[in-house]
């Protein structure tokens, strides 16, 4: 795996985990109190902090076979996931993920709640809300970064690739004061989805003890087969939906729906 | 104390799980089956791209007719 691509890969991945949590963190400092909202989210860095550098070294202790099984299977699960929702997105079988929607929805349940004082906290729901959404988002964030690093024996380019976006991510947000409705969220989940797929793919076999023909070439052919698949279950689930027969024109919309 | 725990499996099942089991399910079986196939000294890197080729319409299919 080149360096290039293991940056792109948790690039990307992180870049979105990194989106919703801004949303969160912005709904909970404008609909509560921004101090509390902002301790909330540092506790949530410093406590992912500790969980990384506690899995990281141990991550890097394992043998590479057994990481790679284990970790090829978790990223299929997730890949799989990922490409499942994109595709029922983009098929129009589910509605389209809307950080505007989202975060109007989280302020307004955020205003609802009444205020309570916690030790050094002003507000305790306020402090909460980014704390959760801070740590669940970043504990995927943290799984990324470690399992991509630690196959591609190359962690700190993972660590800086997960640090890069989710910094890149955090400081527009905070500069905008609010939610990153034009990033193409969606278009972003199916890239990922197919790029978890892929590496899970790849490592998972090779975890088993599958010879790859090619070796490293091989994810050459894996990732773009499993993106046309993925375009063409969108044409086929989006046929599903409205019955049209007109296939030249459900990939035109197949491919223009997620790009 | 038990409900913490119990709060802490729901966490663990969604994170790791998520919405179908069947996708997790799937995998572990194709991953298993293609260790037994190497260790047999068979070629088995085509069975998990093989795997997603059910799996992916089987979730998707799961998920439509869930809705």
């Amino acid at each position: 795996m080149s360096s290039g691509a293991l940056f792109i890969a948790v690039f990307l991945a992180c870049a979105v985990e990194g989106v919703e949590a801004t949303t969160i963190v912005l709904a909970a400092g404008t609909a509560r109190d921004w101090r509390s909202a902002t301790v909330g989210m540092l506790t949530a860095l410093a406590l992912l902090a500790a969980i990384t550098a506690a899995l990281g070294p141990a991550v890097a202790a394992l043998p590479l076979s057994a990481l790679r099984l284990f970790v090829g299977a978790l990223l299929l699960i997730f890949g799989l996931q990922w490409l499942r929702k994109a595709i029922l997105r983009a098929s129009g079988h589910k509605a389209l993920h809307d950080e505007d929607a989202i975060y109007r929805e989280q302020v307004a349940a955020a205003a609802a709640e009444p205020a309570r004082r916690a030790g050094l906290v002003p507000d305790w729901y306020g402090f909460t809300l980014s704390f959760k959404g801070v740590l669940l988002e970043g504990l995927e964030v943290v799984f990324i970064a470690l399992t991509f690093g630690g196959n591609a024996h190359d962690i700190p380019l993972a660590a800086v690739a997960a640090v890069s976006a989710v910094v890149l991510v955090g400081l527009a947000g905070l500069a905008i004061r609010a939610p990153l409705a034009r990033v193409p969220e969606n278009t972003l989940k199916f890239v990922v989805g197919v790029m978890l797929t892929a590496f899970g793919t790849f490592w998972g076999a090779e975890g088993a003890g599958a010879t790859w023909p090619g070796s490293d070439a091989a994810l050459l052919a894996i990732v773009p087969a499993i993106a046309v698949f993925a375009l063409v279950m969108v044409v086929l689930m989006r046929r599903l939906r409205t019955g049209s027969p007109d296939q030249g024109g459900a990939v035109a919309a197949a491919v223009a729906e997620v790009s | 104390m038990a409900s913490r725990v119990r709060a802490f499996g729901a966490f663990a099942y969604d994170f790791v799980i998520g919405d179908d089991w069947w996708v997790a399910a799937g995998v572990v079986a194709g991953l298993a089956v293609t260790y037994a196939l190497s260790h047999a000294a068979i070629t088995a890197w085509w069975l998990i791209p093989a795997l997603l080729i059910v799996l992916l319409p089987l979730t998707l299919w799961r998920a439509v007719r869930k809705h």
